[in-house]
């Protein structure tokens, strides 16, 4: 048995320990957003946050998430209301066939989470581990500035 | 639109053996029980089978072509509303269900009736669909950047219009005043001389029973609302939270996972598997032998993927197990060899006399290139989730021809096509490489075996090296030049053609030319590939011109203008490219910029490079890219399509190589079969040129000029011509190497 805070829920799950933390995900709890790549971390596309970290869920054996917080892309939009990047993602048509931008977000949520106005060198820094096949890199850079604007000028708001 | 007149398009559409006619569905028809589900609101009218038009107002449009990041339901369904003046914020987008009601209609049309430009490498998809034109069976094709081109012009916009015109002869009918009076505006009917107005599902039901318009006018360009704009894309809101379902998203009740290891090496078979090696490992359900493949079924992916690999399976030999790459590319050399000394080359393209105009001796450039393998490489891994029971067969995939799928898996299991069901889901890219059924037949078949629901999941491993391969190639040039520089010949001979056939095709004013190939097969398998031919011969053609503006002493750009005097939009296009690189802007010592231009789908590209060389590698700052499509429906849509194919082209010339070693694949995943990532992906502008043409292709035209440019820009930098791709193969800071300036 294995038991995993994945979103604020916790769930007991009868699965192997070893058993990456991705499958747990998309088969075990249905959270299909977070997606299979490569399965030897090269490609980002499963990318979740384990305690606010972004983490590859195809290499994490479900064990070493026992007893820490994961967060899947859909918690990213925190109580319905689209997170910056969401809607910056939206705004700058980021995706193509999307595959990727689960990964792509999520890993650019945990560098904003830390750098709060990331020039593209930090963005490209962290992000050169996701793969986007569909080459939406420069939209992607200008998303994140975009969202990291956005958040600026929130903070501005409620201050 | 020469010979296809709309009445003739409809006329024939209506003659179509009772099919219904796609989107060129004027005629009402009879709801057959597979468009039925599509009707579903209640008083909802069909006026023909491309859109439904519900009480509340909104607008679907039905499109027959699989969505992969291309934009192309939105742009469709823009089409559509646009010739229908619907309000575009009630209209939203359906894919057509995989029926034969469905079947791509207006793109075999479009082929029929001499649009030479659908390419004929759609052919294999189906077999003799071509042929076979009065049966228009298994067809609903998304490939050859057709789906804007064909569908778009020849069934979304008349569909549009044809609803539209249905509506304001039931609105004057009903109010008694002229058709003439009647403005359309966003879903609404107006009357301004009466002040009357109603939405135009006021009138859907009259309008219905109205008999179809033969011939509905359609928009002249300054009358489009919507196209020509960018409107937000339908598909991107459910793709930045996790909700949108791609084909491995599928989950069924009581479903099981499927792992598959197919014969390393192409052509070999299963010879025996040791059962008794995994049947006892946690969740393991059976191992089912493919013939040419095993698989493993078990409660979980990763559970049946440990057993594979723990299986203990051998292959027979397939007589290729010898075979390295270098082995391939001697044959082809045999091969161009032994061809031109029998005079057994097909010739592409014969103009004046270039061999007669060479032997007459003069100054002689000449060159070889060569390309590898590619895989596609999708993001999303192949997979299917297949159930077969009583006797008929359920698919849920991403397809790019749902249709030629249902037809193969009904093959394969020996079912009528119409037992078989394909719910097509977004597609994780698609390249080319969804196209093909393989992995849909194989999870039918261990789905048939395992008598539950089954996905079928493809390790990366497996997809990279069971691909269906851009071909590798070898292709040599002779040219003449004279006294002024001018080419007076070209001479190109290479191997293994596969389409479109116009690809090696140059658009420059040369008096001779001979264009030739012959075939060396090999036993990879071939698939298309994004850009198909043009993804190779546009590298060698605008690397060899552009060894010949070197040759001349003249500027590579103003080259290749001079010999498009007689091609305007080449120019225009290679002009603006030019112009917004700052083409004759001096670069920092160790900048080179290079410049490229060709034709694919319809569509004319040029672009400019401007690379370094940092540690042997050459780095891309910046790329320019012109483009003439004729008309860009969606211009965002078209500039984030050039920036992908850039992308994907790029990806290719720097790193982008499948080798065979002892048969079979080498290369299995991204450490290595690299990919460009984003601290790697240049400043990408693009510059639209409406041109005003036939509509040209999105999809792929961005792809075939970035490995020249790069080649060339590259060249420009550092002296050094690299002939064969990938870059990575180069160390460029070791002029003295030898391999790389291949004479
Ligand atoms: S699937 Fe985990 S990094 Fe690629
Ligand atoms: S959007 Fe397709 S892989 Fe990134």
């Amino acid at each position: 048995m294995v038991t995993l805070t994945v979103n604020g829920e916790s769930h007991v799950l009868d699965v192997d320990p070893r058993t990456p933390l991705l499958w747990v995900l998309r088969e075990q709890l249905a959270l299909t957003g977070t997606k299979f790549g490569c399965g030897i971390a090269q490609c980002g596309a499963c990318t979740v946050h384990l305690d606010g970290q972004p983490v590859r869920a195809c290499v994490t054996p479900v064990a070493a998430a026992e007893g820490r917080r994961v967060r899947t892309i859909e918690d990213l939009a925190a109580g319905g209301r689209l997170h910056p990047l969401q809607q910056a993602w939206i705004d700058e048509q980021v995706p193509q066939c999307g595959y990727c931008q689960s990964g792509q977000l999520m890993a650019a949520a945990a560098l904003l989470e830390t750098n709060p106005d990331p020039d593209d060198e930090e963005i490209d820094a962290a992000l050169r581990g996701n793969i986007c096949r569909c080459g939406t890199y420069q939209r992607i850079r200008r998303g994140v500035r975009r969202a990291a604007r956005a958040l600026a000028a929130g903070e501005q708001d409620d201050g | 639109m020469a010979r296809w007149t709309r009445r003739a398009v409809i006329a024939t559409g209506v003659a179509a053996g009772g099919l219904l006619a796609v989107g060129v569905g004027i005629r009402r028809v009879a709801l057959s029980e597979s468009l039925a589900p599509l009707v579903a609101a209640d008083g909802e009218q069909v006026f023909h089978i491309s859109l439904t038009l519900a009480p509340d107002n909104g607008v679907t449009a039905i499109v027959p072509h699989a969505e992969m990041g291309q934009g192309v339901h939105t742009s469709l369904a823009m089409m559509l509303a646009d010739e229908l003046d619907a309000d575009w914020e009630k209209v939203s987008v359906r894919e057509a269900p995989a029926t034969r009601d469905y079947a791509n209609y207006a793109l075999a049309r479009g082929y029929l009736l001499g649009e030479r430009d659908v390419p004929g490498f759609l052919l294999p998809t189906v077999d003799g669909f071509f042929l076979a034109a009065t049966r228009f069976e298994a067809l609903q094709i998304t490939g050859g950047s057709l789906s804007v081109r064909t569908t778009g012009r020849y069934a979304m916009r008349i569909a549009g219009a044809a609803a539209r015109e249905m509506l304001v002869t039931a609105a004057a009918d009903a109010w008694a005043v002229p058709r003439a009076e009647l403005l359309t505006r966003r879903g609404e009917l107006l009357h301004a001389p009466s002040g009357r107005r109603a939405r135009y599902a006021d009138f859907a039901e009259r309008a219905a029973a109205l008999p179809e318009p033969p011939a509905p006018r359609l928009k002249a360009p300054d009358e489009f609302t919507l196209m020509g704009t960018s409107p937000p894309r339908l598909d991107v809101p459910p793709k930045v939270d996790g909700t949108a379902r791609f084909g491995i998203d599928v989950a069924l009740p009581g479903m099981r996972y499927a792992a598959v290891r197919a014969a390393p090496v192409f052509g070999a078979r299963v010879d025996s598997i040791a059962t008794e090696s995994v049947q006892d490992l946690p969740g393991v359900r059976r191992v089912v032998d493919l013939g040419d493949a095993v698989a493993v079924v078990a409660d979980g992916y990763w559970q049946a993927e440990q057993a594979l690999r723990q299986l203990d399976v051998r292959f027979t030999a397939s007589g290729n197990e010898s075979v390295d790459q270098d082995d391939i590319y001697r044959r082809f050399a045999d091969s161009l060899e032994r061809a031109a000394a029998d005079d057994a080359f097909t010739t592409d393209l014969r103009r004046g006399d270039a061999p007669g105009r060479l032997a007459a001796g003069g100054r002689l450039v000449s060159a070889e290139y060569r390309v590898p393998y590619l895989a596609h490489a999708t993001m999303e891994p192949m997979n299917c989730t297949a159930v077969v029971a009583d006797g008929r067969c359920e698919l849920w995939l991403g397809t790019q021809n749902p249709l030629g799928f249902a037809k193969d898996v009904a093959g394969a299991l020996d079912l009528d096509i119409d037992d078989v069901r394909v719910h097509n889901q977004y597609l994780g890219g698609g390249f080319g490489r969804r196209a093909f059924p393989d992995f849909a037949i194989q999870a039918a078949r261990i789905a048939r075996e395992a008598g539950t629901p089954v996905k079928l999941i493809w390790s990366r491993e497996e997809d990279m090296r069971h691909d269906h391969y851009r071909q590798a190639n070898v292709s040599r040039f002779r040219a003449l030049l004279d006294d002024t520089g001018r080419p007076q010949a070209w001479e190109n001979s290479y191997v293994d053609k596969h389409d479109p056939e116009e690809a090696p095709h140059i658009p420059y004013a040369i008096e001779n030319q001979l264009i030739r190939f012959v075939e060396s097969p090999t036993h990879v398998p071939w698939g298309f590939w994004r850009s198909v031919d043009h993804s190779l011969h546009a590298f060698f053609t605008e690397s060899f011109i552009d060894e010949l503006a070197v040759a001349a002493g003249q500027d590579p750009y103003r080259y290749r203008r001079a010999l498009l005097a007689g091609e305007p939009r080449f120019r225009a296009v290679l002009d603006l490219a030019a112009e917004r690189s700052g083409w004759d802007r001096p670069l920092p010592a160790g900048h080179g910029r290079g410049i490229a231009i060709h034709r694919s789908f319809g569509t004319i590209v040029a672009q400019v490079v401007e690379a370094t060389v940092e540690d042997g590698r050459p780095r891309v700052q910046r790329v320019v890219c012109a483009v003439d499509a004729g008309f860009a429906v969606h211009p965002d849509g078209l500039r984030a399509q050039m920036e992908s194919g850039i992308v994907y082209g790029l990806t290719a010339a720097l790193y982008g190589e499948i080798s065979i070693r002892g048969g079979a694949v080498r290369q299995g995943n991204f450490h290595d079969y690299p990919m460009l990532r984003i601290d790697e992906s240049p400043l990408i502008e693009t510059h639209i040129v409406d041109g005003g043409g036939p509509l040209g292709g999105a999809g792929e035209p961005g792809t075939p000029a970035i490995a020249p440019a790069l080649a060339n820009a590259v060249y420009a930098a550092t002296g050094i011509r690299v002939r064969e791709l990938p870059f990575a193969r180069h160390d460029l800071s070791r002029p003295e190497r030898p391999g790389r300036d291949i004479a």
